[in-house]
């Protein structure tokens, strides 16, 4: 049933290029259509399954000669983030209502992505999940170049190029992975029971784990992630952050770490005081979250904020990964899910209601225009999604960043020190978002007559953003929904090398 | 009957009101209004029930409501009152009917303005309540948003500076408070309230911590846990040097809001020192007592010195809120303090506790009437509120000034009045456990009487000045609204009884808990 995630979203790819040319509202219908069925298989999902077991969903041979298989599965963290990304679709193509060139293109391009990004999450094994990973990159790149804002094909290429850079190391760590482990098989629960020499896994993990963290927003390898989502439509940025970025942390764990466990035991010296991988790992997800924050406090660009604020974010999920307990990887997972939803309302804000009738993102300009007044719902509606990306009690943010911080306190007490700053960056640059676009009176008398002609707030809009920030709202409230998911996923015994290398499993 | 939810009601009462209210279109001005006020007056009409249920013979936690919410946390829906929590709730119930009454000079966008005050109740409903650190962090989060807009979208002209300020301040403060609880919850496993405390009683903190970092950091990282929470806590009091935001935001804000402000979300930050600081670092805040004590003096008094030197009322105002706030805690700590044999300690930290909690609802009823009369100053004199603005106004306006002369009479702490009773008590309390920070925050009390005095000198009497010969007096509704906090007064002042024998059990319980 789960399969069918992949196949309606790629079903309504081909479909949507059957239709005529000029048939626009079939096609966001279509799109609507297709990304809701990924939705409700999702949650049916949820609903027909047991927390705690690995649910086969197809499991057939694909290139026997060397052992590949299509082989799709579902344990708690792939339900969680399926769910993820059947909101975000349905979100982002609700938010995508206003498009008019290419109609059918642009969703055609959505689906396929969408569709990619299924596979990668239901994937077990591992040759199946780079084809979905690639799969997924191709279209990132015509959305932003084709129907893209400032800056688009530069955007475009260099997201393309980090892209394929952080596959090459992926995919040259995951040859030889299958090489050293002689070549049976290339199912994730074969190579994780493999025990890979140790010396092996020294400097495969570094380059796995690196290659699909690039796509997590590294730092430093995270610039592709403000351009590129600050080039992207609507819905695209909406995808890249809430999605795509939980391609690589989910990439991160489910191989990187599942498969390498002993890169991340201590390398016997230290430089610069970091004695193992984890420890850099860790140090630069703390980085990124204070360097994102502190550079999405000065910009003068709405959507550069967000953009760098998903650098932050995505911080938090790779601070709760390198805990390596379960309170700070479930944490992480609980992030990837809470990150997703949003940052899409973020962008859904900044990027369709502010940017598509204003036509400026500069807050020099942004000011003068008395946007709470004239646009009251996208206000609200920001000022919600901004209390919950500052980690707000009630959101899902809150509760996620909660989690890494008791396992970093675990793992890294002066780290979850550092982490404290960065939140309170969180909290300024939001907060100055907020009263630059919104709240501004710079010039509140001339506001009214210099905004009079923006459009309303439309239904399909108002749709995205009340179905994005109730998901934020119910995982905030009621975090044991997705937690009850998540949290038996890791006594499978796909985990047990982290468990090892961890030492602080309860 | 018995098992009704009625804290989670009254919690709930002002939460869905405030929805509702804002849902209201910008015309429905007046049905906003009347609105929010009815929602305020079946708070106020819950917490006397609360309080009538409530058996003041007993310090422990009463009414209890106890759900499962997040099982891989820990973390359980779990409310109570004890006598602190019942003061506060009553407090609270009280102030915000008055502080909708008072603003009647907000005319743009009610609706909203109205709904953001019940939420804000809200809020501190949940926090007086909780009892896991989870949903109390969720309620003294959720109070501090609609105070940001309350003064980033009514208040004076310098509001989005005031606002920012005060979010940033009580933001970091907040981060303090989550990585304390954070660390606490990875070292003894658990985010309840009461739990927490046992532990803290045993001395499990640094034990739990030294098995983890051995002793030596052990010592560091407690003291490192004590002060974020601290921090927290003392930017919302606040203590002095962390007030600087605290003038600013009170002065901006519509006088309306102040009175939330000063009369309730400064008790949030004494509250958390009473339920959260002290029986949880028992150890920790023995080994900084002392510094502990001269931040409190030093609030006290150097409050007291900026206030006098205040030329606008509502700084005066603020400046002394702070002055008032630093009395609790000099109270507090001095009831920390592990006493000689001597001096009988259990009896005197009962009186200073016993002051403390007296001094939390009396500064509260208090500052806020002063802010509301500030209010009417403000509506009647078309913002003007310079201390040397006026002179006189007991000419025009007698009945006013016999009113608000009670108030500041109260606020500097006359006999009679009920501002004495809990000064009073504290000063018993701490001249035997700490007598050299008693003796100099006397200091401050001097200081107090001075700058009110002044006050009424300056506005009330003197030479009356030309444009303020037709100031309108107060009309008989007004009087009726402002009577009844000003009666209070007196009541409490002849019959603090009424509310110290509702938490009395409690504070004994409380030093019980500290372990003197």
């Amino acid at each position: 049933m789960l399969a069918w995630t992949i196949y309606s979203s790629f079903l309504g790819a081909a479909l949507m290029m059957l239709l005529p040319r000029e048939a626009v509202r079939p096609a966001r219908i279509l799109a609507l259509f297709a990304a809701l069925l990924g939705l409700v298989i999702g949650l049916a999902g949820m609903l027909e399954g047991t927390p705690g077991t690995v649910r086969d969903v197809v499991n057939v041979p694909w290139i026997p000669s060397l052992g590949v298989r299509f082989w799709l599965a579902a344990d708690g963290i792939s339900l969680t983030l399926v769910l993820l990304t059947g909101l975000a679709a349905v979100a982002g193509v609700l938010l995508s209502w206003n498009i008019e060139h290419r109609v059918r293109e642009f969703f055609a391009f959505y689906l396929v992505l969408i569709g990619g990004v299924y596979g990668v999450f239901l994937s077990f094994d591992l040759f199946l999940l780079f084809v979905f990973y690639e799969i997924a990159i191709i279209p990132k790149y015509f959305l932003i170049a084709i129907w893209g804002s400032t800056r688009r094909q530069y955007g475009a290429m260099k997201l393309a190029l980090y892209s394929f850079a952080g596959s090459a190391m992926v995919l040259a760590g995951l040859i030889a992975a299958y090489v050293v482990a002689g070549g049976h098989s290339m199912g994730v629960l074969d190579l994780a029971y493999t025990g890979f020499p140790r010396s092996f896994q020294m400097w495969a993990f570094p380059l796995v784990f690196t290659g699909f963290a690039v796509l997590a927003g590294l730092w430093p390898l995270h610039t592709w992630a403000p351009t590129g989502h600050v080039a992207a439509p609507t819905a695209a940025s909406m995808l890249l952050a809430g999605v795509v970025m939980k391609l690589g942390a989910y990439g991160c764990l489910r191989v990187a770490m599942v498969l390498f466990p002993g890169g991340m035991d201590p390398w016997g010296f230290t430089v610069l005081g970091l004695g193992s991988w984890r420890e850099v790992f860790a140090v630069l997800a703390v980085v990124g979250i204070v360097y994102g924050a502190t550079v999405a406090l000065v910009q003068k660009d709405f959507k550069f904020v967000i953009g760098y604020s998903s650098v932050s974010h995505m911080g938090f999920v790779l601070l709760g990964l390198m805990t390596l307990n379960v309170i700070g990887l479930s944490g992480a997972v609980l992030q990837m899910f809470s990150h997703g939803v949003i940052a899409g309302l973020l962008f859904a804000v900044v990027g369709r209601m502010v940017y598509d009738r204003t036509h400026t993102r500069e807050f020099d300009d942004l000011r003068g225009m008395g946007l709470s007044r004239a646009m009251p719902f996208a206000a609200v509606t920001f000022t919600v999604a901004g209390a919950a990306s500052m980690g707000l009690p009630g959101f899902s943010g809150f509760v996620a960043e909660l989690q890494v911080l008791i396992g970093s306190w675990g793992a890294f007490p002066a780290l979850a020190l550092v982490t404290g700053v960065g939140i309170l960056v969180g909290v300024a640059f939001t907060l100055r978002a907020l009263q630059q676009a919104f709240f501004s009176e710079a010039s509140a008398p001339t506001a009214s007559n210099e905004t009079g002609h923006l459009d309303p707030i439309s239904v399909p809009e108002r749709f995205g953003a009340v179905l994005l920030i109730v998901a934020s709202l119910v995982i905030g409230l009621r975090p044991s929904l997705l937690l009850d998911w998540i949290v038996p996923s890791f006594n499978s015994p796909m985990f047990d090398g982290l468990k090892k290398v961890g030492g602080l499993w309860p | 009957m018995s098992d009704f939810p009625w804290i989670t009601t009254l919690t709930l009462v002002p939460l869905l009101g405030g929805a509702f209210v804002i849902g209201l279109g910008e015309q429905q001005q007046k049905a906003a209004r009347g609105l929010a006020l009815g929602c305020s007056f079946v708070a106020l009409a819950l917490a006397l029930l609360i309080w009538s249920r409530f058996d003041s013979g007993s310090g422990a936690f009463q009414l209890e409501e106890r759900w499962d919410w997040i099982l891989n946390l820990g973390v359980q829906y779990r409310v109570a009152v004890d006598g602190l929590g019942l003061l506060m709730l009553l407090l609270t119930a009280l102030v915000v009917p008055m502080a909708l009454l008072a603003s009647g000079g907000v005319r743009e966008r009610v609706p909203i303005f109205a709904g953001l005050v019940l939420w804000l109740e809200a809020g501190l409903f949940g926090t007086f309540t909780a009892l896991n650190f989870f949903h109390w962090f969720l309620f003294w989060e959720l109070s501090l948003i609609p105070a940001f807009f309350l003064i980033k979208l009514w208040g004076g002209p310098m509001r989005g500076f005031a606002a920012t300020q005060f979010f940033i301040y009580t933001m970091a403060g907040s981060v303090g408070l989550l990585l304390a609880f954070v660390a606490l919850r990875w070292t003894l496993g658990t985010f309840d309230f009461v739990e927490l405390a046992t532990k803290g009683h045993e001395g499990a903190l640094s034990a739990a911590l030294a098995s983890k970092v051995g002793p030596q950091a052990a010592q560091w990282l407690a003291l490192g846990i004590f002060a974020g929470a601290f921090l927290g806590l003392a930017v919302k009091v606040p203590l002095v040097p962390l007030h600087t935001w605290l003038p600013a935001a009170y002065a901006e804000a519509p006088s309306s809001v102040t009175m939330l402000l000063t009369g309730l979300m400064s008790k949030m930050g004494v509250y958390g020192f009473l339920r959260l600081l002290l029986p949880i670092f028992p150890r920790e805040t023995q080994a900084v007592l002392t510094p502990l004590l001269w931040l409190a003096v030093a609030t006290i008094v150097l409050s007291a010195f900026a206030a006098f030197a205040q030329r606008d009322l509502k700084r005066l105002l603020a400046y002394s809120s702070i002055n008032h706030l630093g009395y609790c805690l000099l109270g507090a700590f001095a009831a920390a303090r592990l006493g000689d044999a001597s001096v009988a300690p259990a009896l005197q930290k009962a009186a200073a506790l016993d002051g403390v909690l007296l001094q939390m609802f009396n500064h509260g009823l208090t500052a806020a009437t002063l802010f509301w009369f500030v209010a009417l100053i403000e509506q009647r004199s078309g913002g003007t509120r310079g201390l040397d603005d006026f002179g006189g106004l007991r000419k025009p306006a007698p009945v006013f000034c016999g009113l608000m002369g009670i108030a500041v009479f109260s606020s500097l702490g006359l006999p009679g009045l009920n501002g004495f009773v809990g000064e009073f008590l504290i000063f018993k309390g701490a001249f035997p456990l700490a007598t050299w920070a008693a003796a100099l925050s006397a200091i401050g009390l001097l200081m107090t009487a001075v700058f009110l005095l002044t006050l009424l000198l300056r506005v009330f009497n003197g030479p009356l000045a030309e444009r303020w010969v037709r100031f309108p007096d107060l009309s008989r509704s007004e009087t009726i609204m402002l009577g009844v906090p000003v009666a209070l007064m007196l009541v409490l002042g002849i019959y603090p009884q009424l509310l110290i024998g509702a938490f009395n059990n409690t504070v004994l319980a409380m030093i019980r808990g500290m372990g003197s």
